[in-house]
């Protein structure tokens, strides 16, 4: 497969991050909003963790993705048990 | 979450140039990563059972829970990938009908065919229309429907139609990488939305001990009182959890549902193969704290009562009273009471108690901590924890019902072409029958329980016919039949010869007569897993032996003592699937200890 998972993967988490991150920054001081969640800014800090999450996984995905278009496909491998007259 | 369905589709769209023949379409041209279809693996479970029911189950049951995991889904995943998945993978079949096939006869795979696809069909449905209640209960699309001014009685159909068309569309295009590729996803947007829910309420209620002081103490220990059925909340002895849980239910699940074994064989060699449920089990031996403790928080919270506070004022009294609906103050935590639909009353057990609406535990535990914003995301968690489910029920029905049903009695030897576009279209079709059943599950009320019991019929005694298939070379074609039908027939009959306490006869069981009273359902459903799984092993092993064996030649790579031994000299001893396994069951044992 020539698409690295990761790369798709890391953009959403990246962007949905960023968003709540800045909602957070934008409502920091709304007290009202973060009762529910006792008084944690749980957007920013989500988002952050998040943020941080997605990038990683985006890195980490384009230089998998790079390393898979540098080498040829790997031979397919066949399962070694093989059934007589398939 | 509109950025969560735009990268859902896209990954189809990015895929579909890549689906060229029905094994890239139906296997994922079994290349995919490890790590990929191990995530996947779990994800394709992980649908709304798991995290509407896990949470459900531990507000009513408590930590007893977490042996669905330890008992039931651990050792079992070690046992597929150890010892059964080398002859999924290395039998070349492409499902697990034909498996079935190869091994016994055509008429035990038409059988396993026809209950599969019409189980996963329905599975589907339910998961659909469970997703449109609970979307309607939690309004998430209010807002956006009075923003249009849409009559908000068509939110159900919305949600419906909505969730349908994603799921559709990205399989369609994209077949079973697209479905594994959205699993993955999908697994870790749920970690995303339930790991903070999880820590907030945790910080909230004073942390682990905190928990302890506010559920009863019972609820907190996985062990505790199991020896003996009356003394922990599950009312279940050892007995009845290792033997049904453990041994009938679990590996019946984890090691012949297609609906996740295919995720293993996408994986690209036979060691492969093998690691997808042992790297699968890792993550699962965390779940618990994921999906079970939402459901344990939500019943440690004080519950809301209609409260009257007194003031005076410039001598004036003043009375405030916050009014509760009466559903929510009889509940326990924040897990309101159950209300019949139709009279709008609450519905009382046979004792005269409040019903509790368990499966809102984790539902209203997510709008109790999460502010706007984060909101949206637990949401979007949930949302896909549904889409996973019924995704994994789709891609399980279109490659049984080409490869099984269509390719073998339908239209035999036709161009790989033809197949792919059947698998296409037979996409569109489960999905349409499943959006029938949906809404049939709304003009009949008990339809939901009624089809997972039949669920529960068929699948108890498979275990059996595999177990006996991979390592007994004897078992035949004839005595697999007798067997699978018999193990039903005994499902049936305990469960309409049983009844929970406190139970009216019914759906719930004795509906011929009772016999005998179980101290709740769990307990029911695993009793009856056991003597199921027990008729079918007899069965089997008397017919086989009546009938003609196959011949051994025939049998090769298929049963456990024909198959030559894989070697291994070109992996280090520690890269071994035996390896990970002995570890992973080193922790899990670790961890059952620290929760006992």
């Amino acid at each position: 497969m020539r698409l690295d998972l990761r790369i798709p993967m890391g953009l959403m988490f990246t962007i949905t991050g960023m968003i709540l991150t800045i909602f957070g920054i934008v409502t920091r001081n709304d007290a009202a909003l973060y009762a529910k969640s006792q008084g944690i800014n749980a957007n920013f800090w989500w988002g952050l963790v998040m943020l941080a999450f997605g990038l990683t996984m985006y890195l980490t995905g384009i230089r998998g993705q790079h390393r898979m278009e540098k080498e040829p496909p790997p031979p397919v491998e066949e399962g070694e048990v093989r059934r007589g007259g398939h | 979450m509109l950025l969560y369905f735009v990268f859902v589709l896209g990954i189809g769209f990015a895929l579909k140039r890549y689906m060229k023949t029905s094994k890239d379409f139906f296997q994922a041209g079994r290349a995919l990563p490890t790590w990929i279809c191990g995530l996947a693996f779990i994800s394709a479970n992980l649908g709304a059972q798991e995290v509407i029911g896990m949470g459900a189950s531990g507000a009513k049951y408590g930590l007893e829970t977490a042996q669905f995991y330890g008992i039931g889904a651990i050792p079992a995943m070690i046992f597929v990938g150890i010892f059964m998945m080398p002859f999924y993978y290395g039998s070349k079949a492409r499902s697990v009908p034909e498996f079935l096939k190869l091994r016994f006869d055509e008429k035990t795979r038409a059988l396993n065919a026809c209950s599969f696809a019409v189980m996963t069909v329905f599975s589907s449905g339910i998961s659909m229309y469970a997703m449109a209640r609970l979307i309607q209960v939690l309004h998430v699309f209010d807002g956006l429907f009075h923003a249009l001014g849409w009559n908000p009685d068509g939110i159900f159909t919305f949600s419906i139609v909505l969730s349908a068309v994603i799921v559709l569309l990205y399989i369609f295009l994209g077949g079973l990488t697209s479905a594994i590729y959205n699993e993955v996803l999908q697994f870790f947007l749920i970690i995303a939305g339930f790991l903070p829910l999880v820590l907030l309420g945790l910080r909230n209620i004073g942390g682990w001990a905190g928990l302890k002081a506010s559920v009863p103490v019972a609820y907190m220990h996985e062990w505790k009182g199991v020896m003996h059925a009356n003394t922990n909340p599950m009312g279940i002895d050892i007995i009845g959890i290792g033997m049904g849980l453990g041994f009938v239910l679990g590996s019946g699940y984890w090691c012949t549902d297609f609906l996740v074994i295919q995720t293993a064989m996408a994986s690209k060699n036979v060691e492969s193969a093998r690691r997808v449920p042992l790297i699968a089990a890792i993550p699962k031996m965390f779940f618990p704290f994921l999906v079970i403790l939402p459901g344990l928080l939500a019943l440690g919270l004080p519950t809301p009562h209609t409260t009257t506070v007194t003031r005076v004022e410039n001598g004036v009294i003043y009375h405030e009273t916050t009014v509760v609906s009466e559903q929510v103050a009889e509940g326990k935590g924040i897990i309101p009471a159950k209300i019949n639909p139709v009279t709008g009353k609450l519905m009382l057990d046979a004792s005269g108690k409040p019903l509790l609406d368990y499966d809102m535990a984790t539902p209203n535990l997510l709008l109790h901590y999460f502010p706007t914003g984060i909101l949206g995301l637990g949401l979007t968690a949930l949302l896909a924890s549904f889409m996973s489910g019924m995704a994994g029920n789709v891609t399980a029905f279109n490659t049984v019902f080409t490869y099984d049903l269509y390719q073998s009695y339908i239209h035999k030897n036709a161009s790989d072409r033809h197949y792919l576009a059947v698998g296409r279209w037979a996409t569109v079709g489960g999905i349409l029958l499943s959006i029938g059943t949906a809404y049939a599950a709304i003009n009949f009320n008990n339809i939901m329980d009624t089809l997972q019991l039949v669920f529960s019929f068929v699948n108890a005694p498979l275990f059996a016919t595999f177990l006996l298939g991979m390592f007994w070379k004897r078992a035949t074609g004839h005595g697999a039949f007798a067997g699978l039908i018999s193990g039903t027939a005994a499902a049936m009959l305990h469960h309409g010869l049983t009844l929970p306490i406190e139970a009216v006869a019914g759906v719930h069981g004795g509906w011929i007569t009772v016999l005998h009273n179980y101290p709740s359902d769990m307990a029911q459903n695993f009793y009856g897993a056991i003597w199921a799984f027990s008729v079918n092993f007899i069965v089997t092993v008397v017919v086989s032996l009546m009938t003609k064996a196959h011949p051994e030649s025939e049998l090769v790579g298929l049963v456990h003592s024909l198959t030559p031994k894989p070697s291994r000299s070109h992996l280090a001893w520690w890269k071994s699937p035996e390896a990970l396994a002995v570890a992973i069951l080193v922790v899990a044992i670790g961890l059952n200890i620290f929760f006992a």
